[in-house]
């Protein structure tokens, strides 16, 4: 049997969302953005939401999300995508409105627009990739870069002392009444692929029921930033981010989960 | 029809006049001397009335982002704040400048720097017509100097800012702001239900392209022409929007360039000089972007001296010196921090700086 047997329509099995463009992913290989942009743009597509979502991109390695997601974006400053995208909902509260942001951009510049968002309980979904670190500058110290973790403003590692800790901006924000879903994936394996693209899904479907404001953190490995390789970065993650930034549901249903 | 009057503060009159101007949003944050918006907004619930949207903001920086947020949409939307405040915004109101996004923007000014004062000031003009934010851009700036124009500048501001998709700053003050004077006011417009697709996000319609609304070029060659695109809309704005008004200029000898509050008191000093047989007019510029320089140098020639009067320390002045050149006898006027000059001060300062001297 020739190759060309093979690939036909009706042996088709998987393929790309035409919610991803062609564009090349700008994103280092390993990374965990594609993988993240890409079930975000497979819920929209599944949906079928398209021609109604409104997206939000944010300044950091995802500054050119609208390059690869196929639908209606603005990209927002730095930090205020939660803002942005509180100005599109309020105008059009029938329109699936979201925003992707990185750790800088969502816990340390944006903190005050990301908890008072959240606090009004906006009726919009924010996609929250945290890998510990500032990428796209260059490998700088994030909010939610660990105790102990080297990189390029805390070259000895991060000081409790002077540095101060890691930021769980994710369960802070669970304590809010607005919002609905609050929820921390991953995308480093197949089934935490398979969790985190339901748990975009939960979040997509609690804006369609107008219940408020839904997060869904990914942690994801930053090897350029980290110094690792794919594979060992995707094991330094498990090892040591899981632990301080435990994975699961936190908030469902407007109801803290009882194991937070 | 009878004439609908009403007296009103000037910070109502243009939250009255952003609802009647069909305005989809407000977006803003309290400041003194400016809360009136805010509050006679909420006072009158326009969601109720025409279904425009008030939010108050966590911030003057959350404000402007939603700003650029609605403006992305197509949506008529507006913020308003104070010195301070307006700082704030600088870097949102360059990306909405950037992404050529059509806004409103109230700046009820007071004294400065930093904290300064809340009485009233005119020390934003740099900051209004020079920038205020980084990157080369312009705003369209328009400067009300009665109740009823705070009114009538929603309007304008709102048309003009649709007209050439960009943000339109007016440059207010803590007096006219505050001060209450007799109103027209004109019948509601309709909110706009029309949106242009071609480069407004209302979500990419099946078969069609998807909009982006970004200010973001990493190509340099690609944003040079993004820029050079920014420069020809802003010659068209020169060209075509240049605003002032005249007054007592036919025979006069002496010229006061004054806008805003400053140009009422220099009305009365205008008229209190002319009760001692010294003929003084008066070039009020009501865009300060752009400048009426044009006016100002054909009327220049004909003056003994010009005497610009501004409750700043000598910002104006400098357009006026840019527009006039050599040869006519050029000075300033001005009290600073929020304190405001009376008319006799003012026509005292023009005799000592321009006649006696």
């Amino acid at each position: 049997m020739d190759i060309k047997d093979i690939i036909k329509p009706e042996n088709l099995v998987y393929q790309k969302t035409p919610l991803m463009t062609d564009k090349p992913l700008s994103y280092c290989p390993g990374c965990g953005h594609g993988t993240a942009h890409r079930i975000l743009m497979e819920v929209i597509e599944e949906m079928g939401i398209q021609s109604e979502t409104i997206g939000v991109a944010p300044v950091g390695c995802s500054v050119l999300a609208y390059d690869f997601m196929n639908v209606d974006m603005v990209g927002a400053s730095h930090g205020r995508a939660p803002a942005v995208a509180t100005g599109i909902k309020r105008c059009w509260p029938e329109k699936f409105v979201y925003t992707y942001q990185g750790d800088g951009d969502l816990a340390a510049i944006g903190t005050a627009e990301t908890i008072h968002a959240c606090n009004r309980g906006e009726n919009i979904t924010i996609i929250f990739i945290n890998n510990g670190i500032y990428g796209m500058t260059g490998g700088q110290m994030a909010p939610t870069t660990l105790i102990g973790m080297k990189t390029s403003t805390s070259p000895y590692g991060r000081d409790l002392e002077t540095m101060g800790n890691p930021l769980k901006m994710t369960e802070l924000v669970a304590q809010l009444p607005g919002t609905c879903y609050v929820t921390r994936q991953s995308v480093h394996s197949p089934r935490n692929v398979r969790r985190a693209k339901k748990a975009i899904r939960t979040a997509f479907e609690s804006q369609k029921e107008k219940k408020g404001t839904s997060l869904v953190e990914i942690v994801s490995n930053c090897n350029s930033g980290w110094k690792l390789k794919p594979v060992a970065a995707n094991e330094w993650m498990v090892e040591n981010m899981f632990p301080f930034f435990p994975l699961g549901d936190i908030k469902v249903d407007g109801k803290l989960v009882d194991n937070q | 029809m009878m004439k609908e009057l009403k007296l009103m503060k000037g910070n109502e009159a243009v939250a009255e006049g952003a609802i009647r101007a069909g305005a989809d949003g407000y977006f803003g944050y309290p400041i003194t001397p400016q809360s009136e918006v805010m509050e006679y907004l909420m006072a009158e619930q326009p969601e109720k009335r025409t279904g425009m949207v008030v939010l108050q903001a966590e911030s003057e920086v959350a404000a402007i982002n939603m700003v650029y947020g609605a403006a992305s949409t197509g949506k008529k939307v507006m913020t308003s704040s104070s010195s301070p405040g307006i700082s704030l915004m600088q870097e949102g109101i360059s990306y909405l400048a950037g992404a050529e996004l059509p806004c409103l923007i109230l700046n009820v000014a007071r004294g400065g720097p930093g904290l300064g004062t809340i009485q009233p000031s005119q020390a934003d003009y740099f900051q209004s017509t020079k920038g205020g934010g980084h990157g080369d851009y312009r705003l369209i700036v328009l400067a009300p100097s009665s109740v009823q124009e705070m009114f009538d500048f929603a309007f304008l501001g709102f048309d003009l800012a649709f007209k050439y998709r960009n943000p339109v700053l007016m440059l207010s003050d803590g007096l006219i702001g505050q001060m209450m004077e007799k109103v027209e006011l004109c019948e509601q417009l309709p909110r706009t239900t029309y949106f242009d697709r071609s480069w407004t996000l209302t979500g990419k319609p099946d078969g069609q392209e998807r909009n982006i609304v970004t200010s973001l070029d990493l190509d340099a060659s690609r944003q040079e022409v993004h820029n050079q695109h920014l420069q020809e809309k802003y010659r068209k704005c020169r060209a075509n929007e240049v605003r002032y008004e005249l007054l007592n200029t036919e025979d006069a000898e002496y010229l006061f360039v004054a806008y805003g509050s400053s140009a009422r008191i220099c009305q009365k000093a205008i008229q209190l000089g002319r009760e001692e047989g010294i003929k003084i007019g008066l070039l009020r510029p009501i865009t300060l972007w752009p400048y009426p320089s044009k006016p100002l140098a054909e009327l220049a020639p004909k003056m003994k001296g010009i005497l610009s009067v501004e409750q700043s320390a000598g910002q104006m002045v400098e357009d006026v010196r840019l527009s006039v050149g050599c040869g006519v006898h050029i000075e300033h006027f001005g009290r600073m921090g929020g304190m405001i000059p009376t008319p006799e001060e003012v026509l005292e300062n023009l005799k000592k700086l321009l006649i006696t001297k």
